[in-house]
């Protein structure tokens, strides 16, 4: 099993080790003929359809506005759905400086995502807390307080950027096990142990 | 009548210093009464509070208020009013003269902890009520032991407090609650796509009718101007490209001002016309989105796309000469980090052709609608009076018929050589607000067609020394942002960090008035109000 999609080829992506990676471990475990299919068929829908939450704080949302509009048009790859419920979202895009204020908000958007859910942190400010890393209430990267899946770079990322990210989550969400696989539950609890004082209910 | 002489015959104990302009210096005690004059006397007649600054000065706390009279030319003073006690610091608040003074003096209460007796509302502003210490004093403790992150909600959200003094001088703590008992209230927020960012409403509400909005902000504050204080002068100036985004030109040309101000340098002829030209650029491309962001708000997606269209051509002029769509750090302290692209006047020029036609594409689609109109039409009033009283500048105050545009009131750049229209409506609801962006898009463009052929040779930038030093003392400059007037405050001791930064966000002011505009009209109206004054939350919370 290895990530192949036709209209995004291996050499176009500059990362591909942590891919290699993460196959190498789903072939380690082996799987089922009958339910990686089933894995396959699942995980082709889920990346081909990733509904975003709309999530923004900060500058990085107006980029996000344009990957929405006419000319770079989101809804080539299937993200285009942005959802105001976190409900109705697969993944929660940080566009923007989380301080302090907004942590527990931001963790309780995290909470009612529905399972499979993931997390990327879009921009500076998110990754590491950017120019405002040293400030009294801003918290550097929302690593910190959920796990993260991909990280856009850039202040803000260019549209493209943007797109690069999220094809990262679509090829890492191929190579998912969604059957019988501990991946993001087991992340889940790593993330928990690491931070015991968020665990709560965990 | 000369305004010196007649505050010092009105307060005697005041001492003067000048400076840029005149700063008076009175005790804490005369300084509700004095205030009482400034506003109301006639020869004095300051209607406009421009700024509230928080200051710390080591031995003594302090407030410095700058004023601004429309009748008088749009003279402006300085007033500062100190309090030498750290422990329990009290000042009068002249938030009942000054309506704006209510949000300035809660910031203000938040970063210094001094308390405003008489004050309606004294909440933190920004920070959570759990935050210990005042963040922007010299003496703060930055431990984050203190101050870890937060992993529930804010506990007692609902309480609030007042410093009430009776006739015979003595204050007391009076306790209440923000909501009365028996209200329904709606929460807006902070994460809703119609905010326009992180902001949190809570609407009381009667049926469907709004009774009272309560704004909680600061789900965005990130102590900019904390931050500042322990940077260098060049250092900070990329910190106002990431307050009100879509203004990044504006409010950047605005510190560099101030810098050159203090420092006594002239920018080339060459490097003001290019920074008016950007200036105007950004000026379209914040209405540009905010067109599309309010249709979008009524449902609209359709306009939205319009919108953003014609708003990739100015991202394109701006990513060819300075490098970036946004956050583009362009403007530097003596004038601008790069010289114009070759195609940059090819591409304005494209520009300013085809506006024109897209804004009668916009009417079409979008200002003519019958929904439009009855959303925005006659909905969330602001008298000219209202709009001098809380400061609203910009569009959302030209939409009141107030006259306030810094380019003509205070002519900085190229702004002198130009001609262009103030654009004021009469209409004082969300309709005038929106049309005055539409047109200003025309003067924008105006502007730009007189400058494009006429760009002067010559350096993109002064002589700047190496390391950045100011002499002591304090400056303030105002430019007009997309949003209104934002003006920035530097204090100096001489050293190569400044003192104190202020920045005087338009988008502040504007939440000011979001209980006034709101109270009386439908639950979904809070929403075209919103879109309508057009904030941007980075600039509210800094």
């Amino acid at each position: 099993m290895a990530v192949n999609i036709k209209s995004m080829k291996r050499e176009d992506f500059k990362d591909n080790e942590y891919i290699d990676a993460l196959v190498e471990e789903l072939n380690a475990t082996g799987a089922n003929v009958a339910v990686g299919k089933l894995d396959q068929l699942i995980n082709w829908g889920i990346s081909n359809s990733l509904w975003p939450l709309c999530f923004g704080t900060s500058c990085c949302a107006i980029e996000f506005m344009c990957l929405g509009a006419a000319r770079y048009d989101m809804a080539r790859f299937g993200f285009e759905v942005a959802r105001n419920s976190p409900r109705q979202a697969d993944y929660i895009m940080v566009q923007g400086t989380i301080v302090h204020k907004m942590a527990p908000a931001l963790v309780r958007l995290y909470e009612q995502l529905a399972e499979p859910k993931y997390v990327i942190a879009c921009g500076g400010c998110a990754v590491s807390g950017g120019p405002f890393k040293k400030s009294y209430c801003v918290v550097d990267g929302v690593d910190k307080i959920i796990p993260v899946d991909v990280y856009i770079p850039g202040c803000p990322p260019r549209p493209e950027a943007m797109f690069y990210g999220l094809m990262q989550l679509q090829r890492k969400i191929k190579v998912q096990k969604f059957f019988g696989g501990v991946n993001r539950q087991q992340k889940i609890q790593d993330f928990f142990r690491q931070h015991p004082e968020d665990a709560g209910e965990y | 009548m000369n305004v010196k002489e007649t505050i010092s015959r009105i307060c005697p104990s005041v001492s003067f210093e000048e400076g840029e302009c005149l700063l008076v210096v009175v005790p804490e005690t005369d300084w509700y009464p004095l205030a009482k004059q400034l506003k109301e006397n006639p020869d004095l007649d300051f209607d406009v509070l421009s700024a509230v600054v928080g200051m710390d000065w080591k031995d003594s706390l302090g407030v410095v208020y700058y004023l601004t009279s429309t009748s008088h030319n749009w003279e402006m003073i300085s007033v500062k009013v100190a309090v030498t006690d750290r422990e329990n610091p009290m000042i009068h608040s002249v938030s009942d003269l000054w309506k704006v003074a209510n949000f300035q003096e809660r910031e203000v209460f938040d970063f210094y902890g001094i308390k405003f007796i008489n004050h309606p509302d004294m909440r933190r502003m920004f920070l959570r009520n759990d935050w210990k210490g005042f963040p922007l004093r010299k003496d703060y403790d930055a431990n984050p032991a203190l101050n870890p992150i937060p992993v529930d909600d804010e506990k007692h959200e609902d309480e609030t407090v007042k410093y009430v003094e009776d006739a015979d001088g003595n204050v007391k703590e009076v306790r209440g609650k923000v909501f009365e008992e028996n209200d329904y209230v709606v929460n807006i927020g902070p994460q809703h796509p119609s905010t326009h960012g992180v902001m949190r409403f809570r609407a009381s509400l009667d049926g469907e009718v709004i009774k009272k909005v309560d704004v909680v902000s600061g789900y965005i504050h990130r102590g900019i101007e904390k931050l500042c204080e322990s940077l260098g002068y060049p250092q900070i100036l990329h910190f106002t490209d990431r307050m009100d985004y879509m203004s990044a030109h504006q409010n950047r040309h605005c510190l560099c001002m101030c810098i050159e101000k203090a420092m006594g340098i002239v920018v080339p002829e060459r490097a003001q016309v290019i920074r008016t030209m950007m200036d105007e650029l950004m000026r379209i491309s914040s209405h540009l989105l905010s067109f599309g962001c309010t249709a979008m708000d009524l449902g609209a997606t359709t306009a939205f796309f319009y919108g953003f269209r014609e708003r990739e051509m100015v991202l394109d002029i701006f990513e060819k000469t300075c490098g970036a769509r946004m956050s583009m750090n362009y403007n530097v302290i003596g004038g601008v980090m790069a010289d114009l692209h070759p195609d940059f006047v090819k591409d304005v020029k494209a520009l300013i052709e085809i506006m024109p036609e897209r804004l009668k594409e916009y009417h079409t689609v979008f200002t003519g609608n019958i929904i439009a109109q009855n959303r925005l039409k006659g909905v969330g009033m602001l008298s000219k009076e209202d709009a001098i009283n809380y400061d609203i500048t910009g569009p959302s105050g030209r939409g009141s018929n107030w006259s306030n545009d810094c380019r003509k009131k205070h002519p900085y750049a190229a702004y002198d050589r130009v001609e262009f229209d103030e654009v004021l409506e009469t209409g004082c609801d969300s309709f005038a607000r929106y049309m005055v962006r539409m047109r200003e898009i025309e003067q924008s463009c105006r502007i730009l067609a007189q400058l494009v052929d006429n760009i002067p040779e010559g350096d993109i930038r002064a002589q700047v020394p190496k390391v950045v030093k100011l002499p002591a003392g304090h400056w303030y400059a105002q430019v007009e942002a997309s949003r209104g007037t934002f003006g920035v405050y530097i204090e100096s001791d001489g050293s190569k960090n400044p003192y104190r930064v202020h920045f005087q966000s338009p988008c502040f002011n504007l939440i000011g008035v979001m209980d006034l505009t709101c109270t009386g009209h439908m639950i979904a109206d809070l929403i075209t109000i919103g879109a309508a004054l057009d904030f941007v939350i980075p600039d509210i919370d800094r």
